[in-house]
């Protein structure tokens, strides 16, 4: 007893200061630490890949007001997500990727939540709080099945200049620009938009564990931070997904 | 089973009201860097200035997500080392990558 003694009076002035928890966190914690960490490599290789893609093609030189859709050179983004569900028409540049930002941005506020009622064994709380992260999740979801569509359909011709005769979006070519810009906006909004679908359904499921007591069997509701550290993780990629497709 | 769950008591602890209004608070930096950057993409034409405001305010937005929302910045310091120090790598992984297509466009035009 006296030896397992000094190594925790030991842990507290060590540097890695977990006592019997490296680092002091637990096991599965940690875990999803690396994994986010692996997955952090993995969301900024393709993000790097829109860098190189797109700096090895011309960029549009004209004046702003100018611009057409051309296959020439690599489109302005905010010329593309210009459209907003109802209001046809309207030209209305990153309002509607704008909307999504704040929904998840939103739905990972209503996780902190989540996690924050955790701590006090709040079993009413959790369920509240996962209830609207799962609602926000699956608004994300449908923005983003909009947006797909209305990509992958086409903006109206009329705005188009008459030399460009595609419609709308494939893997292979597409009325706004190289194909490559298509092939990434799939990929990228894709790759995303999986770990948001696969993040609603871990949700879920620890939903559903909090409402029938699992937790509170367990005596702690260690679960709800670990998803929600992959919640947030997701809502971070999108944070940068915003910025070097949308925004730049 | 229903039953079970039911006898098992559980102590709530009240809500910490200092520690919901950190919460919210990180939220609303977060809504307002968003809208700045919103602005910002109408206001300011485009060009390098433009994309440089851009990647440090998402800098900071992640900032916020990872330190206050994630936890990180509340962990031992191994934890945060031990995952900030690996996405370092991600600058060059830019740097080179970005290189190499300019060298590509060089190439083909």
């Amino acid at each position: 007893m006296a030896h397992t003694a000094t190594i925790v009076d030991e842990s507290m002035a060590n540097p890695w200061g977990g006592g019997v928890e490296p680092m002091k966190v637990s096991y599965g914690k940690l875990m999803m630490w690396f994994f986010l960490l692996s997955d952090t490599f993995s969301f900024s290789a393709l993000l790097i890949t829109y860098g190189l893609i797109r700096y090895s093609h011309p960029a549009f030189e004209g004046a702003f007001a100018d611009f057409s859709f051309s296959q020439e050179y690599w489109p302005i983004p905010e010329m593309v997500f210009e459209a907003v569900p109802f209001l046809h028409g309207l030209h209305a540049p990153l309002v509607f990727v704008g909307i999504m930002t704040f929904i998840l941005i939103l739905s990972s506020v209503t996780m902190v939540l989540a996690v924050e009622a955790g701590h006090r064994m709040d079993r009413k709380g959790v369920e509240k709080w996962m209830i609207w992260t799962i609602v926000g999740g699956l608004a994300f979801l449908g923005c983003q099945a909009w947006e797909w569509s209305h990509f992958i359909h086409g903006a109206d011709l009329s705005n188009n200049v008459a030399s460009n005769l595609l419609q709308g979006a494939s893997l292979t070519a597409n009325q706004y620009g190289p194909s490559n810009f298509a092939a990434l906006f799939f990929f990228i909004t894709g790759f995303h938009g999986f770990h948001v679908f696969s993040g609603v359904l871990i949700n879920f499921i620890i939903f559903y564990q909090a409402v029938v007591g699992v937790f509170d069997r367990r005596g702690h509701y260690e679960m709800v931070e670990k998803v929600g550290l992959y919640w947030h993780f997701v809502d971070l990629v999108w944070v940068f997904v915003f910025t070097f497709f949308y925004l730049v | 089973m229903e039953h079970h769950t039911s006898e098992i008591e559980v102590q709530v602890i009240p809500e910490d009201k200092a520690k919901t209004k950190k919460i919210l608070k990180v939220a609303i930096i977060l809504g307002i860097l968003t809208a700045i950057e919103f602005v910002i993409a109408f206001t300011i034409s485009g060009g390098l200035f433009k994309t440089t405001i851009f990647i440090l305010m998402t800098l900071v937005k992640a900032y916020y997500i990872v330190s206050e929302f994630m936890h990180l910045g509340h962990e031992r310091k191994s934890l945060i080392w031990s995952i900030i120090l690996p996405t370092m790598f991600i600058f060059f992984f830019i740097f080179i990558m970005i290189y190499q297509g300019a060298a590509i466009f060089e190439l083909l035009y």
